[in-house]
């Protein structure tokens, strides 16, 4: 099995732009950004979010709180993958109550990440409102879950993968389609 | 990270595997403090606790831990007297395998225990304290402690003060500490401090006399009294406080910012007084916290991985890469 | 008539290191001689082997009366015969203990009727090895006991021992004691040392044998009568004995096969290794071979203590105390004291018949008359010992597993093959 790469999605220069135009969305969405934090899902979401804030601070001067969410003890499909991940810890140094969320992961899939999510969310307490902000969405639902702030969406098959590539976490910037041949 | 089938005992962890387990307990401390203290992690698995030996503080912290990881428990609790004749472990383990729990915490008055649980069992086994030999758990909720309180785990000065030949507690520590780079003083009345014990690991050294034991220690465990080991004439009370209580005069001897841990129960006014487990040095309440933050780690990766044999998904629904 | 050809014939009794031929006629030796040849006689080619008088076990246990679901006569001389012993001496703690004439009559005829080697029961010293009153001691030996021991338990105290050795003493017959001072024993498992320490087992002090023969020697000293330490394992038991045969007395010893061969290191939680005395630290073992290879350990003796599989398999706290070892005793010999060059060959052959000869008072030798009780064994022969293989009903050995060069290739009782290898 190796895995080759199909084509890119998005470059360098492209993650910037889709980053500074979700973040205005984000803001023009949420009434002036009372109460809003955003959440970012480990390891890239975090990344992302990180991103966000910054971004937020530049042009509107808010100060937008941000979280760290673990989801590895919310996971359903632990009992099939063999050994249990490594936790790495949720840090969310805010409560959650009343808060108008947002959670930021790099890639919209399934919807099982984001399920496990909403559950360690509620875990702490009760948001008013919880949306979702990605990167990519590549389709495929198996769970009900949208997103309500999506960089860019794309077809894919099963057997692709979307590899979001970030300087902070990979050493370089750009999201590529990858396939797995046999 | 090196994988664990079972916790048997400290002796054969590596210093990673020590580390690993530490850091995995940390979301598990935070976890205590969430108004909702309930996972799915473990649902739909059973844990085994299987008491043979009276206990309550640490039988309620595996059933609590693992209950909060969303499993059920199964509770076998054998009469305290083991000398009754005629119910074998191995009963046990056969009646076990027919229940098919996921994993099992056993405790039992006979060193080896676990290990011949471990040999014939398919499932994980955590050993939480076979006889005078080992109780891993609370050696790692010890480090945390230490670790949390003091900044780090290695390279202290460690004193073990009282029965250290009959305490499986101590022998765990002893492990542990110095796989960490502790310097040891083992401290008790002659008859329990035997040369030998100087073979369990390096740095060790071994003392009757309580005060110099305690000059310039940073971390003081303090081990019960035990009364329940048979074939052994006890020590009077008035002669063990005499020299080996830990009063609040004594533990002026340690480092000012010393660290009392006591593996509980306490007899106040036998081997601690009150002043001193109540004081501002004692971090006796840490470690109940710590002890349900180590347990649910472990429960959480030994139990929570899936047999070797389980069935793969046909495609892999993940695109985690991380 | 049985003629065994061109073996090496090694007789300590007389000396004899020599290729020799040796006819039997019925239960008896008729010749022995270079290039032998007998009208009629069965020919057994001993090409390549020791021929050697008869092994004598001095010490196991056969289980029977009362506990025939670990061993039987019939199962346990048959073990015996497949490790090359021609006679074995059981030890009275059966149920019920052989403490009365009945008891051993019944031994005796049970081993008769079922028994694939010469069977010589030891008498209890006291009433149900109590340690209270005497035995029926003369009766027994009329039955036919060759020695005295309340084996499982030390001779209960000092006075007893006394009034059992002045007893003994007129009778012929020599005094066994299982060395052991209860309150220092209390409830161990294993030898008290580093290990037991590290594997949070009770320990034994190593003084809780040599306080009980200390005593046993100088109650021997008061009476002049046999002493004989069963199981010896310890260097201060060693030095006990040295200084008693120096003084001239009737002191002598055995050691077991695994207490020269594993050490206390060797526990784990494995009850195989489970065994009273228990095994003991490196240096006693050390000593022990020392004192095997100066003359100062008269004989090896097997202690053959079989339990059926289920009792052993419980936590090692709970198992009972023993080990099996007919059938690895010659090959541990070998491997542990003649191959290392610390003993002779000769000396070995010694150790597992002129000594226990010496200890019971009779003869064991290769000469016309004597009994054709013959050992007959190969230095070369390489073998895996494989307890589920023994005839033996208990599985409750150390060594199950163990490859050797070295084994027993046949068996001579009366003049009758009880055990010959397959080739």
């Amino acid at each position: 099995m190796r895995v080759v790469e199909k084509r890119q999605l998005l470059s360098a220069e492209e993650i910037g732009r889709t980053l500074r135009r979700l973040a205005h969305e984000i803001i023009e969405e949420s009434s002036g950004a009372k109460d809003l934090a955003l959440i970012g899902i480990r390891r890239r979401g975090v990344t992302l979010a990180d991103r966000l804030v910054k971004a937020i601070r530049g042009f509107s001067n808010a100060d937008v709180p941000m979280g760290i969410l673990d989801i590895a003890l919310y996971r359903d499909d632990l009992s099939t993958i063999g050994t249990q991940p490594s936790l790495q810890g949720t840090e969310i140094d805010f409560p959650v109550d009343n808060r108008d969320l947002v959670v930021v992961d790099d890639v919209l899939y399934t919807g099982r990440t984001i399920r496990a999510a909403m559950n360690g969310l509620f875990d702490l307490g009760r948001p008013r409102r919880v949306r979702l902000c990605v990167l990519i969405d590549r389709g495929h639902r198996e769970l009900p879950v949208e997103a309500t702030f999506i960089g860019r969406a794309v077809q894919t098959s099963d057997t692709e993968i979307v590899e979001v590539r970030l300087q902070e976490t990979d050493g370089e910037e750009r999201v590529v389609l990858v396939d797995r041949v046999p | 990270m090196q994988h664990l089938s079972h916790l048997l005992g400290i002796e054969d962890l590596t210093h990673e595997q020590i580390s690993f387990i530490l850091d995995q307990a940390k979301p598990f401390q935070e976890f205590q403090r969430y108004p909702l203290k309930k996972l799915a992690t473990l649902r739909g698995k059973t844990v085994a606790v299987a008491f043979f030996e009276a206990s309550t503080r640490t039988r309620i912290s595996f059933t609590t831990a693992a209950a909060r990881l969303g499993a059920d428990t199964m509770a076998l609790q054998a009469e305290s007297s083991s000398l009754k004749k005629g119910e074998s472990l191995i009963d046990t383990v056969r009646t076990l395998e027919a229940m098919r729990p996921d994993g099992i915490v056993i405790r039992h008055s006979s060193s080896g225990a676990p290990e011949f649980v471990a040999k014939r069992l398919e499932i994980p086994v955590l050993n939480a304290g076979d006889g005078t030999h080992e109780h891993p758990t609370q050696a790692l909720l010890d480090a945390l402690t230490i670790r949390d309180r003091k900044g780090r785990i290695e390279d202290w000065n460690v004193t073990i003060l009282g029965d250290i030949l009959h305490s499986r507690v101590a022998r765990s520590n002893i492990y542990l500490l110095s796989k960490f780079g502790a310097k040891i003083t083992l401290c008790g009345p002659a008859m329990w401090v035997p040369r030998e014990l100087e073979d369990l690991a390096p740095n060790l050294r071994r003392t009757t006399r309580t005060e110099e034991a305690l000059e310039g220690a940073d971390v003081v465990l303090v081990l019960r009294v035990q009364t329940e080991r048979i074939h052994e004439p006890a020590l009077a009370a008035e002669e063990y406080i005499l020299g080996y209580q830990l009063t609040a005069k004594r533990l002026r001897l340690a480092r000012p910012d010393a660290l009392v841990l006591h593996p509980g129960p306490m007899i106040r006014g036998l081997e601690i007084d009150s002043a001193v487990a109540d004081g501002p040095q004692s971090g006796v309440l840490e470690q109940v916290t710590n002890g349900l933050a180590v347990r649910m780690a472990l429960l959480y990766h030994l139990i929570g991985s899936a047999p070797v044999d389980a069935p793969h998904p046909a495609k892999d629904r993940s695109n985690a890469s991380d | 008539m049985l003629l065994i050809k061109s073996g090496r014939v090694l007789d300590p009794a007389s000396n004899i290191d020599a290729p020799l031929d040796i006819l039997l006629d019925g239960e008896r030796i008729s010749k022995a001689g270079a290039n032998l040849s007998a009208q009629g006689a069965e020919i057994f080619d001993a090409k390549g082997m020791i021929v050697a008088p008869g092994f004598i076990d001095l010490h196991c246990h056969l289980r029977e009366p009362g506990q025939e679901m670990s061993e039987t006569i019939e199962t346990g001389t048959r073990s015996a015969a497949r490790g090359g012993f021609t006679a074995v001496c059981c030890m009275p703690n059966t149920q019920p203990v052989n403490d009365s004439a009945s008891v051993t009559r019944g031994i005796v005829e049970r081993a008769a009727a079922a028994a694939s080697v010469r069977v010589w029961p030891i008498g209890a010293a006291s009433v149900g090895s109590k340690g209270e009153a005497l035995a029926e001691i003369a009766a027994m030996k009329d039955a036919g006991i060759v020695a005295v021991s309340d084996d499982g338990k030390p001779i209960a105290t000092a006075r007893l021992m006394r009034q059992v050795m002045d007893y003994c003493n007129s009778l012929g017959l020599p005094v066994i004691d299982h060395c052991e001072d209860p309150s220092l024993f209390a409830g161990g498992v294993m030898r008290e040392g580093p290990q037991s320490i590290r594997l949070g087992l009770k320990g034994i002090p190593a003084q809780s044998e040599s306080i009980c023969v200390g005593r046993d020697v100088e109650i021997a000293a008061l009476t002049g009568a046999r002493l004989h330490i069963a199981h010896m394992s310890t260097r201060g038991s060693l030095e006990y004995v040295r200084w008693a045969k120096k003084q001239g007395l009737r002191v002598t010893c055995e050691v077991t096969p695994h207490h020269f061969t594993l050490i206390d290191e060797d526990v784990r939680y494995d009850t195989r290794y489970k065994m009273n005395p228990p095994l003991a630290s490196r240096e006693d073992r050390d000593a022990l071979i020392a004192g095997l290879a100066d003359g100062s350990v008269d004989a090896i003796a097997t202690d053959h203590a079989p339990h059926h599989p289920a009792s052993k398999d419980v936590e090692f706290d709970r198992a009972p105390f023993g080990v099996t070892g007919f059938e690895t005793a010659l090959a541990l010999g070998l491997a542990e004291l003649v191959n290392p060059g610390k003993l002779s060959l000769m000396s070995l052959v010694e150790l597992f018949t002129t000594g226990p000869a010496r200890v019971l008072g009779i003869k064991r030798k290769i000469a016309p008359g004597e009994p054709a009780d013959l050992t007959i064994f190969s230095t070369e022969r390489e073998w895996t010992f494989r307890a589920d293989e023994s005839p033996s009903k208990s599985r409750n050995t150390p060594f199950d597993g163990r490859a050797f060069r070295g084994a027993p290739m046949a068996t001579i009782v009366a003049g009758r093959i009880a055990f010959r290898q397959q080739m």
